[in-house]
């Protein structure tokens, strides 16, 4: 006990902090999947189809297994009672296939798991598996939604000849009125192409059966262990509470390991058949092939508006590539994208069918941004064309159709509330940043000496921060406990299982304000089934939004259960807690956080009614989603000659509500816009009529570099939403969606006196060119 | 038939018998037990297995073991000396050029070439000189401004 005066204490929340889980990862400490072994450890090789659509006549395992080293080889035949691979979402009449672990009798795209090879190297599992002799009867592929829903196209499931895997209905409003009132109506088809997430690290299992507990431990490069435990359970039929998940540093995910895969259950199941942990690391070309891609939207938009440019109501038909199978949330996917439809604007009126499509390809699900890309992309297209049409300025459109400030909360058609929002305030920002008006100058002379130069303007908006639960398929709550050591040092445990995002450093930032430590006094943990109670992962920018606020609400109640202590020990009712100690504001005595932990431990002395130790954790489920915005401008130059794109500009201002670490909002910017004009410019994952796809390597699947990125000029508005105590949006998707239809909408402006009015993405120096060229005949 | 090889990783001589087909990699990464160096895409395109050989930055990934013979390799685990980062770390570190981290060994060895090559690079110079390394996370910015910062001699 000691006297003092506590000052006011520095504040971290809001500050850019360097980042804690640095140390290891500039070093090569680190630990991911591939770096772990195991005593009598084995390799896995997968054996997959050539084919998009083959039946199975055969397999002979018998030469793998003569190699010398090989331990096993396992086919469908062996996994047939387990499984299936889960589907988490549900719409009424979805058409689930089931999802085998491994190829029964036929395989349904390329890459497709027929067998898996097990030996005491991974050289020999890799020769041992090209030993594997499967006899297939190719049978005719389609790798086209469009193509597969056309009459006589072939079936990707024989039971479902018409390839529709689901199909479903939104409307709100009266969009048949809005119609009929409109002076004007645009239509544009607008794809958004499949893409490959392409995390750094590929996909990566190590499985550790101990016989005599029968307890498993999968290790897995995922961002949802304890969800996968769950599933894992189910699938491999064994006890939950004798599975452990353990998700050691995660290189990259972006959504593609939101996922169960069927790797993850097959060496859970060869670990136990085999009585060895074993390990499969993916190759980046089964990467490309078979972990789950992105986007896949054919959309058909139709926007109502009247002359003056006051939008009525938008109809939207979207066909969503499924791939043959679906992934835990596939279906779920383009219904994000119908639930985003109005974006920002305060038109009343909706209507969107969608389809979903069977294809011989990989399944898409989520990829950063999960459908909201999509549906932005779609949004801000049509509204620069919209504004084309009326010959109307695309900033001012924007701002004469957007929901205003004091409109919130604000009842979409689509059924959200949307939280809070300033939306013409980023975009009066980047207007200025950008000197709109001397852009627009500098452009018509520019046009008048033959140059093309374009601005592009998005204004965004997305939901994040998922729940509540209803909201989804899984639990939309997160958990955190706080546990204060008996030195006083301090113990987090987040069932958000951050890879990348930075939350060991930033949840020990809103650690350090509540609880007065210092920030080296705590630690954050997270990512083992183990350790971590529950928690449901790290997706859809949910990280801080539901599990930073989950975080708060167990460090309230662990302040209250310390401030009991504190009045026991000082003998006071009035007491405060701040700067880490207890202080009687009559007395001026205090107690510091080590001394109350030290008796909470101990446990000799307890204030009345009060348990031993200081420990709480809070389950924590948001009332709503959060609803970050944002507005980018693209400034582009296209080479008439070359068909190169020239980023002159790149203005980004966000909205991500508080901002926690300033440092960190700039890196989930830069990012996001990364993948974003990757979308733009030059990623597709690129399937040929027969369902091969051409770019599954590195070398082919064009991927952003540092040369080809422009400088991000990063600024942000600060609206903190009501819906968590931390006033949190998110920021882990926003770069990704502001940017497509901006550099697009960009594009279009440059070269819109040619007579463009829509390209679809990629924006290759090739499209672009014959489109100049086209212009110019 | 294996052979014989000898060369030095990170200050340390091995010797071993290994396969004429086993990548460089694989060597440091299974023989000789390290972690730093990751494969990332098999292809030499993006980076994540860069190690300095002879002072060199090189793709171990599409390197055998056996080319690496009577040589001196670093991996990012023999940067820094006496427990202390090198400046290139460091710099890393203070800009936030990192996320996931998966890139980032390779991605500063790679930098520390950069730099050796071209000690005042413009931002320009450094994008081009960073394009054999691929950072699905960070969009680059930040890793350009870490190697500004260690140009500058900042974070020494």
């Amino acid at each position: 006990m000691a006297t003092t005066t506590i000052s006011k204490p520095e504040t971290l929340v809001g500050k850019s902090i360097r980042r804690r889980e640095d140390p290891r990862l500039i070093t090569g400490t680190a630990t991911y999947v591939d770096d772990i072994k195991m005593p009598g450890m084995h390799h896995a090789c997968i054996v997959r189809s050539p084919h998009a659509a083959a039946r199975i006549r055969s397999i002979n395992s018998k030469p793998a297994l003569e190699r010398p080293g090989v331990a096993a080889v396992f086919t469908g035949a062996d996994i047939k009672d387990l499984g299936p691979v889960p589907c988490g979402a549900s719409l009424p009449g979805l058409r689930v296939p089931h999802h085998h672990l491994l190829a029964q009798d036929r395989v349904y795209y390329v890459g497709h798991p027929v067998a898996v090879v097990v030996a005491s190297d991974r050289y020999i599992a890799a020769d041992a598996a090209d030993l594997v002799e499967v006899d297939y009867e190719p049978a005719q592929a389609v790798a086209d939604p469009e193509k597969a829903l056309a009459a006589g196209a072939p079936a990707v499931h024989p039971q479902w000849p018409d390839n529709v895997a689901f199909t479903h209905h939104q409307e709100g409003g009266d969009t048949a009125q809005a119609f009929r009132d409109a002076e004007v109506v645009v239509k544009q088809r607008i794809t958004s192409q499949r893409l490959i997430p392409s995390a750094m690290e590929t996909r990566g299992v190590v499985a550790d059966w101990r016989s005599g507990e029968k307890s498993l431990t999968i290790y897995s490069s995922t961002q949802i262990p304890h969800l996968l435990r769950s599933l894992l359970a189910g699938i491999l039929g064994m006890p939950e509470h004798y599975l452990r998940v353990v998700t050691p540093e995660v290189g990259g995910g972006f959504g593609s390991k939101l996922q169960v895969y069927a790797e993850e259950a097959l060496m859970g199941f060869v670990a136990r058949r085999i009585g060895k942990p074993v390990k499969w690391i993916e190759s980046r070309r089964e990467n490309c092939l078979t972990t789950i891609h992105g986007r896949g939207h054919v959309d058909y938009f139709e926007l109502a508006a009247r002359r003056d440019g006051t939008m009525l109501g938008l109809k939207l038909k979207l066909i969503q590539d499924i791939g043959a199978y679906h992934q835990l949330l596939t279906p779920a996917i383009p219904t994000l994208s119908v639930l985003m439809m109005p974006g920002l604007y305060n038109f009343r009126n909706i209507w969107a069918d969608v389809i979903g499509v069977f294809t011989n390809c990989v399944p898409t699900d989520a990829y950063r941004g999960a459908g909201r890309p999509e549906a932005t992309h779609g949004i801000e297209r049509m509204v620069d064309i919209l504004a084309a049409e009326l010959k109307m300025d695309p900033a001012e459109i924007r701002m004469k159709n957007f929901v205003g400030a004091g409109d919130f909360p604000y009842s979409t058609p689509t059924g959200l509330t949307y939280d809070s929002g300033d939306y013409a305030a980023p975009l009066k920002k980047a207007l200025a940043e950008v000197d709109y008006a001397g852009l627009r100058q500098e452009q018509a002379q520019a046009r008048s000496q033959g140059k093309w130069i374009g601005i592009g303007i998005s204004a965004y908006g997305e939901l994040c921060g998922a729940g509540p639960s209803p909201a989804l398929p899984v639990g939309g709550w997160e958990n955190a406990t706080v546990r204060i050591e008996p030195s006083g040092k301090v113990t987090v445990l987040t069932g958000a299982s951050p890879h990348g995002q930075g939350e060991e450093t930033t949840f020990a930032q809103i650690v350090a304000d509540e609880l007065g430590v210092g920030i080296d006094d705590v630690v954050v943990l997270h990512g083992d089934t183990a350790i971590v109670a529950y928690g449901i992962g790290t997706f859809g920018s949910r990280g801080t939004a539901v599990g930073g606020a989950a975080l708060y609400y167990a460090l309230q109640e662990l302040k209250t259960k310390v401030k009991k202590f504190g009045a026991f020990m000082l003998k006071s009712e009035r007491v405060a807690f701040a700067g880490g100690a207890c202080l009687d504001e009559r007395t001026g005595q205090s107690v510091s956080l080590a001394e109350i932990a030290a008796a909470a431990y101990r446990g000799i002395q307890l204030p009345p009614n009060t348990q031993p130790g200081l420990v709480a954790t809070h389950f924590w489920e948001p009332p709503n989603f959060t609803f970050p915005f944002g507005a980018h401008i693209a400034v582009t130059e296209v080479d008439s000659d070359t068909g190169q794109i020239h980023i002159r500009r790149y203005v980004a201002v966000d909205d991500c509500g508080k901002i926690i670490n300033p440092l960190l909002v700039d890196g989930q910017v830069h990012g996001g816009v990364a993948q974003g004009l990757g979308q733009a410019l030059w990623e597709e994952a690129v399937y040929d009529d027969n369902g091969q796809l051409l770019s599954g390597e590195f070398t082919d699947y064009a991927l952003p570099k540092a040369h080809l990125m422009p400088w991000i000029e990063s600024s942000h508005t600060e609206t903190p939403s009501p819906v968590n105590p931390l006033g949190v949006k998110g920021v882990g998707e926003a770069g990704t969606i502001g940017c497509s239809p901006a550099v697009v909408n960009s594009v279009v402006d440059a070269l819109s006196p040619l007579g463009v009015r829509h390209i679809d993405m990629p924006l290759t120096p090739e499209k672009i060119w014959k489109l100049i060229q086209g212009g110019r005949a | 038939m294996k052979r014989k090889i000898s060369l030095t990783i990170n200050g340390k001589p091995y010797t071993g018998e290994v396969e004429p087909r086993l990548l460089l990699i694989h060597y440091l990464r299974e023989v000789a037990g390290l972690t730093g160096p990751h494969i990332g895409c098999e292809t030499s395109i993006c980076g994540a297995c860069t190690v300095m050989l002879d002072g060199k930055a090189v793709k171990s990934c599409t390197m055998f073991a056996v080319q690496a013979d009577g040589r001196q390799v670093l991996t990012i685990e023999g940067l820094g000396t006496d427990g202390k980062l090198d400046p290139m770390q460091e710099a890393f570190w203070n800009e936030h050029a990192l996320q996931c981290g998966f890139c980032t060994p390779g991605m500063i060895l790679t930098a520390k070439q950069l730099l050796a090559d071209n000690p005042h690079p413009t931002d320009q110079e450094i994008r081009h000189g960073l394009e054999g390394n691929l950072c699905r996370c960070t969009g680059y910015q930040h890793i350009v401004n870490a190697v500004k910062a260690a140009a500058a001699g900042k974070g020494a």
